[in-house]
């Protein structure tokens, strides 16, 4: 079906420029930045300090300067602990959050400074999918109406008829009977909310989908169906993945490419299989030692001392270097860059690139 | 004899379309310091059953029928007051989210003491120390600070250690944890894990664990039983599950996990979901999602759709499937016509 | 692979949806909303069909016999049968002129919600969606208006009117003046009800999915979230209702609100209280009571559909 759209399609143009600049990662991610104000409206952030009134504001550094390329057709995953700063990534690419700092650019053309008017062309080619099936359909509308309202905004011109058929095709590659449009989402099960909610990302034919814990709210044995229906969409339709999840297990299953995020920084990325049969980060080898494997003979994992520190006041040097077994006194100061390694691996650490790890 | 025997525990939600049966048939026993998992998909009863041990279900749920036997005493009919005596002191809880158990205004030693002296007639300054050695052996740093720190001040990590000391404060001999670990990341996860371990080890205590995470289970229990739609399915030792699963739906779950293909492959999936308890398929609950329902002529089994699969022994494990069924009348007939 | 796990595949109608609806269930089995609903469907009903189920038009002085003044409700000694609750001070048939203030009292009571929820359902899904100043804006603007009490706001602007326009351009006026008042004075309750219950859906991930999908501000509030906060809305939608059919009551009795020529409940009761010591007592008593049950019908079926209606109780 994805055929039949396209040949309608009058944007022959589009197609040939998406095959010219191959070479260009779809999206590129340059020293993002960003942070939330704890601090509330200007009278809140006044205080008295030393018989000074002053104002004092407080941030989450949520983001502190990731750079990211994501290339056509790979499904980069982006894994991390709960406040590490992976679900901002998504929603800051979906233009769902500004940036503090830093830029943003989808197929060479910088998007994060766009107007809501100049960025709709760009809506229709990335899409998001979300992690609650039960929050992220509108409960007072049917799902005919759901997966209608996209295709009508991207294709004002489209008939009736040709919208119908659109979300026919769209629910019948993702698994939901479409003689069930004008039922609402509450009538489905959490599985079949997610395939909704994926098939209304697929409506308008994207080419890149954001994918934020798509399957942690689910059940075990929904989770591999969305899987499968992630993977063959990807496979049919050509799409680019940013996939969001703290499960390293499906990491592995549908990940190209892999960045480890800790506090808002990017600590090692790499293929795939480099990361898990070479983790080089130690905050890498401690996660992956910690995975609850199903085979007995389970290595001991790598315990972390303390804490992870709270986003407001960031460590100094290496963000890291508070649990780390190997750190040093220049983990302390120095913020560590990420450098090549051998294997397309590439490493934020003073250990690695000094050797001693 | 077992430290908690459950028979045939029958649980109810008296709803406005009727009842609904949460729980049925579901029996298994507990030994002292016997580590048992309970798992299942959201839905299957496996926290209704934890619920009802304790008597704790909620309106409009209740036990309709069955036996809890812990320690000798009946505690399904028992009163509030001989109830509580078994609550908290013999046997605690570990709830999923640490806040339910921890009254924001009150702070970590002030609950602490209040729980102790509930039980016990003891002076608070006997239960303060009995609180700080609690926090030292989950490991907790600095615990005299932490006893006067007010549960908003700690990490979610710390909180369940919190809850873990809590729940040890009164030596029980059965700790029910109903997914302990599900909100934490993975590395606090295997640190609290560890640590559930460890004390239930040292201090003989039994532990039932629910959660929908085989690999925990496979970690953490030596027995475990697998919940379906209100139904115990599959019961036996881990390993043996873990490493052989009989029942499909089994199979199914554990297969369907990533690390089960290779990477990038198509998962193996079970197909649909699990039925609403107000609507359960007839016969085997399984049957709409299950790949055995056909036999080896094609034709499908009339036994799966008609009638409710009683349990037959596999091995050490106990298996309700009238394919396990028949394929091991199959095997004793086969062995029989050897003999003769 | 499709999910065949659902009985039925005949999507169920409008029809349908009510048939098995919490709402029904809940209804059917509530003897106190039911008996509510009665009565307030049987005063509605009678304030509508006004001028043709009462027997005298109390609007037309030609019907208006000043000797038939002051007669008591049939059961008293000296009734006249032609007057079924009597006549007050002017000569009126009690019984029409009740059913007429009812009208009256239902039509500023209505109007005057209508009023409120327009402007009050607008400034709380603006000050919740878009947040940030114009938030702080509309809701000091709120705390402002809700710091005058609608009496002031009545008195002021009642007296206003009648300074500069004469008394007799504000008895004609009086319907959409009152309305105008009340409406004005009590929009902050729907603002800050909507505005919560924005901020709650704001958050939830259909509403990110609408933006992702780059639809327009104006069309993620009204379509997609305006949905979504109906039901506090009805709930204090019954409880402004009563307050402002209560409100109009207390204006006309204080004299700032309907004339007596065309008499609400409130101004009725007032007409009458000078007659009370006089003996002529149910010219106060019987509107009065009208008027407490009219409130408290409405209330106690806004209590209902709060129980309903409770997202804590009831999930869908």
């Amino acid at each position: 079906m994805t055929a039949a759209v396209s040949q309608h399609d009058p944007k022959a143009s589009e197609v040939a420029s998406r095959a010219s600049d191959a070479d260009v990662p779809l999206m590129e991610i340059r020293h993002l930045h960003k942070r939330f104000s704890l601090s509330g409206d200007f009278l809140e952030q006044l205080k008295f300090k030393g018989g000074k009134l002053i104002r004092e504001q407080e941030y989450v550094h949520a983001i502190n300067g990731i750079d990211l390329d994501i290339r056509r057709g790979e499904a980069l995953c982006v894994v991390g602990e709960s406040g590490c700063g992976k679900s901002t990534v998504a929603r800051t690419v979906m233009g769902l959050l500004t940036p503090s700092q830093g830029e943003i650019r989808y197929a060479g053309q910088r998007i994060d400074n766009m107007s809501t008017k100049e960025l709709l062309p760009y809506r229709r080619r990335m899409q998001m999918i979300f992690q609650n099936p039960y929050a992220s359909l509108n409960p007072r509308m049917t799902i005919q109406q759901t997966l209608e309202e996209p295709i009508r905004l991207h294709h004002p011109d489209w008939s009736r008829e040709r919208v119908r058929d659109q979300v026919r095709d769209v629910m019948d590659s993702v698994g939901i009977d479409p003689d069930w449009g004008p039922r609402f989402g509450h009538e489905f099960s959490g599985g079949q909310r997610q395939r909704i909610a994926i098939a209304r990302a697929l409506a308008v034919d994207p080419e890149f989908i954001v994918a934020d814990e798509p399957i942690s709210a689910l059940d075990v044995s929904i989770q591999a169906q969305v899987l499968n229906l992630m993977m063959e969409a990807q496979q049919q339709r050509n799409l680019t993945y940013l996939f969001i999840t703290h499960d390293l297990a499906v990491v592995e299953h549908v990940g190209t490419r892999v960045a480890v995020m800790y506090l808002g920084m990017v600590c090692e990325i790499a293929p795939t299989g480099t990361l898990f049969a070479k983790p080089r980060h130690p905050y890498t080898q401690a996660l992956l030692s910690a995975i609850p494997r199903l085979e007995d003979d389970r290595p001991q994992h790598i315990r972390l001392q303390g804490e992870v520190p709270t986003p407001v006041n960031l460590p100094s040097g290496c963000v890291f270097h508070g649990r780390c077994p190997h750190a040093n006194e220049r983990c302390r100061k120095e913020v560590p860059r990420l450098i090549d390694v051998e294997d397309g691996a590439r490493v934020a650490c003073h250990g690695v690139e000094e050797g001693r790890l | 004899m077992a430290l908690l025997e459950v028979n045939n525990l029958d649980v109810r939600f008296a709803l406005r379309g009727g009842d609904v049966r949460a729980l049925r048939d579901v029996c298994f026993t507990l030994d002292r310091g016997e580590r048992l998992g309970i798992v299942g998909e959201s839905g299957a009863g496996k926290s209704v059953a934890a619920f009802s041990l304790l008597n704790l279900i909620a309106k409009p749920g209740y036990i309709a029928g069955g036996s809890i036997i812990f320690d000798g005493k009946e505690l399904s009919g028992m009163k509030d007051r001989g109830l509580r005596r078994v609550r908290g002191n013999r046997i605690s809880m570990i709830f999923q989210d640490p806040m339910m158990t921890l009254n924001p205004v009150l702070s970590i030693g002030e609950q602490m003491v209040e729980c102790l002296k509930a039980h016990r007639r003891i002076s608070t300054r006997e239960a303060r120390a009995i609180a700080l050695h609690k926090l030292n052996q989950v490991q907790i740093p600095s615990p005299e600070t932490r006893l006067d720190q007010y549960p908003h001040e700690l990490s979610g990590g710390m909180r369940q250690r919190v809850i873990i000391a809590i729940a040890l404060l009164l030596d029980p001999d059965i700790i029910i944890a109903d997914e302990p670990t599900t909100a934490l990341d993975v590395t606090i996860q295997a640190e609290i894990m560890d640590l559930l371990l460890e004390l239930c080890d040292k201090h003989n205590v039994g532990l039932v664990l629910i959660t929908h995470d085989l690999g925990v289970v496979s970690q953490v229990t030596q027995r475990m039983l697998v919940m379906y739609a209100g139904r115990v399915i599959e019961q036996g030792p881990t390993r043996e599950i873990i490493n052989d699963p009989q029942h499909p739906y089994t199979q199914g779950l554990i297969n369907a996990l990533p690390q089960m293909a290779t990477p990038g492959s198509r998962l193996n999936q079970i197909p649909g979901s699990m039925p609403s308890l107000s609507n359960l398929p007839s016969g085997c609950a399984f049957h709409p999602r299950c790949g055995f329902v056909k036999d080896a002529n094609g034709t499908p089994r009339k036994a799966c759709l008609d009638k409710v699969p009683g349990f037959v022994e596999s091995g050490n494990c106990r298996v309700a499937c009238h394919m396990v069924a028949e394929m091991i009348n199959q095997q004793e007939r086969d062995s029989r016509e050897e003999i003769l | 692979m499709r999910e065949n796990v659902m009985s039925d595949t005949i999507v169920p109608g409008r029809w349908a949806r009510f048939r098995d609806s919490y709402l029904l269930y809940s209804f059917k089995r509530d003897l106190i909303a039911q008996i509510s609903l009665v009565i307030f469907a049987l005063l509605i009903f009678a304030a509508v069909f006004a001028p043709w189920l009462a027997p005298a038009n109390p609007y037309d002085l030609a019907q208006i016999d000043i000797l038939a003044s002051e007669l008591p409700p049939f059961w008293i000694d000296g009734a006249d049968p032609a007057y079924l609750m009597g006549t007050d001070a002017q000569g009126r048939d009690l019984l029409s002129t009740i059913l007429y203030g009812a009208r009256v009292s239902l039509i500023i009571g209505f109007g005057a919600v209508l009023m409120q929820a327009v402007i009050g359902v607008s400034f709380g899904l603006m000050a919740g969606y878009l947040g940030g100043r114009v938030d702080a804006f509309l809701m000091r603007l709120a705390d402002i208006q809700l710091s005058f009490s609608t009496l002031m706001v009545a008195i002021i602007v009642g007296a206003l009117v009648k300074a500069i326009f004469g008394g007799a351009t504000f008895s004609e006026y009086a319907v959409p003046l009152l309305v105008l008042i009340i409406g004005l004075a009590e929009w902050p309750q729907y603002a800050r009800t909507v505005r919560a219950s924005v901020l709650a859906e704001r958050s939830k991930e259909y509403v990110d999915a609408a933006r992702v999908m780059g639809l327009k501000s104006r069309r993620i509030m009204f379509r997609h979230i305006l949905p979504n906060t109906l039901s506090p809305i009805f709930v204090i939608s019954t409880v402004q209702v009563a307050n402002a059919i209560i409100s109009e009551a207390a204006l006309s009795f204080l004299g700032l609100g309907m004339p007596e020529t065309h008499p609400s409940l409130g101004s009725l009761i007032k007409s009458g209280f000078d007659y009370i010591q006089s003996g002529s007592w149910w010219i106060t008593l019987i509107p009065g009571a009208v008027l407490v049950i009219l409130v408290l019908v409405i209330n106690l079926l806004g209590d209902w559909l709060r129980d309903v209606l409770n997202p804590r109780l009831y999930k869908g």
